[in-house]
């Protein structure tokens, strides 16, 4: 469609975008902002708002929710909340990082089998295959009993294991994107890998890869709360919320609600990432939509 | 003509909403009429409205559009106030409709025939058995090669031209009253467009079933249309019989519509042949997969200041003569010579000056600029690339370049989807003189463009050309645009080069190679008999298909 004659484009002010941005939101959407907004300021303040210390014995074990304890206490009878508000903090900050990376080798990886092809994306391709064929929760046990449960090496599994699915997407969007002609026009250009990679792909990328990364994130999150659960993930005394629902798990038996609450806090924190990520998702569909109509 | 009305749209509107959530008109209360039997075209550039309208005579809005206003009369009965369902029913069966791209209508993963009888089949008009009978009958019709058998085959399992074709059977399977093409030949070669042009044709008339016929060739649409109507921007400019709006238009825009069509751009005079030529190819046989040779010993000069055409329809190599030059695909017999020195057959073995010698212009400037870089991005990457620039100067040298293209600076903000198709290519344009090129190699950069628009741009070109004394390579299927630009005509086909000569000599009557012949009288003209006569001469300037092409 042309544009139409006479009406001035006037571009709005970066408050104004904002606002406007907000003002957008569907209340699904709004739901996940508050959710992860939330969680993050608990990542960044635990220690103010944790009542009490992340190991300190305050009172028996599994004892219900009272004025002085809102969720109880844990199997040693620390105090409930307060493992969860620190827990927030291991389990959210480890699942970020190894997504992080997960992230950079798996793109990086991805766009360069995607733009060079060849014997280097067969040979990229068949590796992730490799990795792949091998049920992840094994292969890390594996490489976890062996290395040690320190977080770096955790950090690393994760991360490793995670890139391959990330290779995958970037991979397949890329290819997308190099048989386009500007992708040709720059390398007419003389433009090398990294400035067709980060410059031509990357942007046209980006959308579903934030919104993968989302995805990716509350799998890391949910990987190490399994790990954890199995002994191997992150160890006490830290708190975590996965290795909590391992250690208060036989309260069950006993009628008790102790290992719900980092339940809860781990299915409240993954439905709040994905109310986030369908809306990033819907949002490039639409001014996908919106480019095509012109 | 005559017989009774079949179709009456009054006062219809259509309206969208624009990104920013402003409604706009697409469809500007237009009345439209159309009698049983009869073909009306509706003519216009991109943003005329033509498409809407067309799918509107079936009551059906793209999504994003919707009728706001006015009655829709198909066959007496108002279609804007049956359901949804009863709509269906109507669809495909009284009304059908032919898209321009034959490839995206089809589904890969089944056969012609289930593709082709599903409608009839499904909305109950007709068993298997019998709508497979009637699809063998109308591929019969519509000259398809092999009717009995051709239905088993998958759509790529055919040529664009066939594809079109069966498209064609699709919509005719329920022996509709209307027909809505639109564009059905715009995507295909001027020799394929002849055959699917009369063919479809025939079958109207044989059937006096009443069509819209959308497009924005004028030439074509004069072969086959009793009345034109010409839209711009949603409204109507002018509705008249075709021999009216051809030899007397009263619109000044309808006019421009014609002359953008016949205009001379230039008339090349031709300044002899070059001593010594900034481009040479010399010998070049070139393949992909390393067996069947795509290009066959080709030698082409082209000189300084000079243009030179390379015509030929699709797979007949032209582009991968491009690909050799730019190096994207290494011959492996013969050279390629620039300024009488050897460039590197292999794109990576090239110096970064050799490469800012030879730019290149694209077909389709939508997927040729990168959606998410602004066009200041777009043409100052070459700036800082090629020479360094940074800062200040950059951006002065990148707001030249847009005066030189007739564009403001105000553009420099914008991304490529915040342009029209012209200001696009205008913009790639840029981004190759950016580049401070030698030789521009145009592959068919108008072909997805309006007239009006491409006489614009190939003006700009013609002015840029004389400016900078550049030399063009001008890969194209349109002979209309290479009489008026271009010094020289290489005519290629199959891969080989059938023949060069001046433009004036390839033209001149009589042709010495028949391919050539061919090509030249499938060009459109804008008059009404040219179809019939290109048919009535058809015996022998379409024998070469037959020996050429063996069954393709």
């Amino acid at each position: 469609m042309e544009s139409s004659q006479g009406v001035q484009y006037v571009r709005p002010t970066r408050g104004q975008a904002i606002r406007q941005f907000f003002a957008e939101m569907p209340l699904t959407a709004r739901v996940g902002l508050a959710i992860v907004a939330a969680n993050l300021f608990v990542v960044a303040f635990a220690p103010w708002l944790a009542p009490y210390g992340e190991t300190e014995l305050v009172t028996d074990l599994w004892v219900p929710p009272s004025p002085e304890h809102w969720l109880g206490s844990d199997h040693l009878g620390r105090d409930m909340l307060t493992r969860i508000l620190y827990g927030a903090r291991t389990t959210i900050a480890i699942a970020f990082i190894a997504t992080l990376l997960a992230f950079v080798m798996g793109i990086v990886a991805g766009f360069t089998a995607a733009v060079v092809g060849g014997v280097v994306d067969m040979l990229l391709s068949r590796l992730v295959d490799a990795l792949m064929a091998i049920p992840t929760l094994i292969l890390a046990l594996v490489v976890i009993s062996v290395l040690g449960t320190e977080v770096a090496i955790l950090i690393a599994v994760i991360a490793v294991l995670d890139s391959t699915r990330v290779f995958r997407l970037s991979r397949a969007i890329a290819m997308d994107v190099v048989v386009m002609e500007y992708v040709e026009a720059a390398r007419l250009r003389g433009e090398g890998l990294w400035w067709i990679m980060s410059r031509e792909v990357l942007p046209n990328a980006v959308m579903p890869l934030v919104a993968e990364f989302g995805l990716r994130f509350v799998f890391a999150f949910l990987f190490i709360a399994a790990l954890s659960f199995l002994g191997l993930g992150i160890q006490p005394p830290l708190a975590d919320w996965g290795g909590m629902v391992k250690e208060n798990a036989s309260a069950i038996t006993y009628g008790l609600a102790a290992p719900l609450y980092p339940a809860g806090a781990i299915a409240i924190l993954a439905i709040g990432v994905n109310l986030l990520v369908d809306y990033v998702l819907a949002r490039s569909n639409r001014s996908a939509a919106a480019e095509f109509e012109g | 003509m005559g017989g009774a009305r079949l179709l009456e749209m009054q006062a219809l509107r259509i309206e969208a909403r624009r990104a920013d959530g402003e409604p706009f008109r697409i469809v500007n209360d237009l009345d439209v009429t159309l009698d049983r039997g009869e073909v009306l075209g509706l003519i216009g550039e991109s943003g005329a409205g033509k498409s809407t309208l067309g799918l509107a005579s079936m009551c059906f809005a793209r999504p994003g559009c919707k009728i706001t206003g006015g009655n829709i009369f198909f066959d007496g009965t108002d279609l804007r106030t049956l359901g949804e369902e009863q709509l269906r029913q109507m669809r495909g069966v009284r009304a059908a409709y032919i898209a321009q791209s034959a490839a995206a209508a089809f589904n890969p993963a089944k056969r012609l025939n289930d593709q082709v009888t599903e409608a009839a089949v499904r909305h109950d008009v007709m068993n298997l058995a019998a709508a497979t009978e009637r699809a063998v009958e109308l591929y019969g019709r519509l000259d398809l090669p092999d009717p009995s058998r051709i239905g088993r085959r998958y759509p790529h399992q055919v040529s664009g031209g066939q594809l079109q074709r069966a498209m064609s059977a699709m919509a005719m399977a329920c022996g509709p009253d209307l027909l809505v093409l639109d564009e059905p030949t715009t995507a295909l070669d001027v020799t394929t467009q002849i055959e699917v042009l009369a063919t479809v044709r025939d079958l109207i008339r044989n059937n006096n079933t009443a069509a819209l016929y959308i497009t924005h060739d004028l030439a074509v649409v004069a072969q086959i249309a009793d009345r034109i109507m010409v839209l711009r921007y949603g409204d109507l400019i002018e509705e008249g019989t075709t021999e009216q709006i051809l030899h007397d238009p009263g619109e000044a825009y309808t006019r421009e519509l014609i002359s953008a069509r016949t205009e001379e751009i230039n008339t090349k005079v031709f300044a002899g042949m070059p001593e010594k030529p900034v481009l040479s190819i010399a010998g070049v046989t070139a393949s992909y997969d390393g067996r069947v040779d795509v290009l066959k010993d080709i030698s082409v000069d082209i000189g300084r200041g000079e243009t030179v055409a390379v015509v030929g329809e699709s797979g007949s190599g032209k582009s991968t003569l491009a690909r050799v030059v730019t190096g994207l695909l290494p011959p492996h017999r013969g050279q390629v010579e620039f300024d009488g020195k050897r460039f590197s057959p292999a794109l990576k073995d090239r110096s970064k000056e050799e490469l800012r010698k030879v730019q290149m212009i694209y077909q389709m400037p939508d997927v040729a600029m990168n959606p998410r870089q602004r066009v200041s991005e777009i043409v100052g990457r070459p700036l800082a690339f090629y020479f360094g620039m940074t800062g200040k100067e950059r951006e002065e040298r990148m707001f030249a370049l847009l005066r030189e293209i007739d564009l403001g600076p105000e553009f420099a903000d914008r991304f490529p989807g915040q342009l029209s198709g012209g200001q696009k290519q205008r913009v790639c344009i840029a981004r190759a003189l950016a580049a401070d090129p030698e030789l521009i190699i145009c592959d068919e950069v108008t072909s997805a463009l309006d007239q009006v628009v491409a006489a614009g741009i190939l003006k700009l070109l013609d002015r840029l050309q004389s400016e900078k004394n550049l030399a063009y390579m001008f890969i194209t299927h349109d002979l209309g645009i290479v009489r008026n630009i271009a010094d020289r005509t290489v005519v290629m086909y199959q891969g080989g080069v059938v023949e060069q000569g001046t433009t004036e000599q390839i033209f001149t009557p009589p042709q010495k190679e028949a391919y050539t012949r061919k090509l030249i009288a499938s060009t459109p003209e804008m008059r009404t008999d040219w179809l019939d006569e290109v048919l009535r001469e058809r015996g022998d300037l379409f024998e070469i298909d037959a020996t050429a092409h063996g069954q393709s």
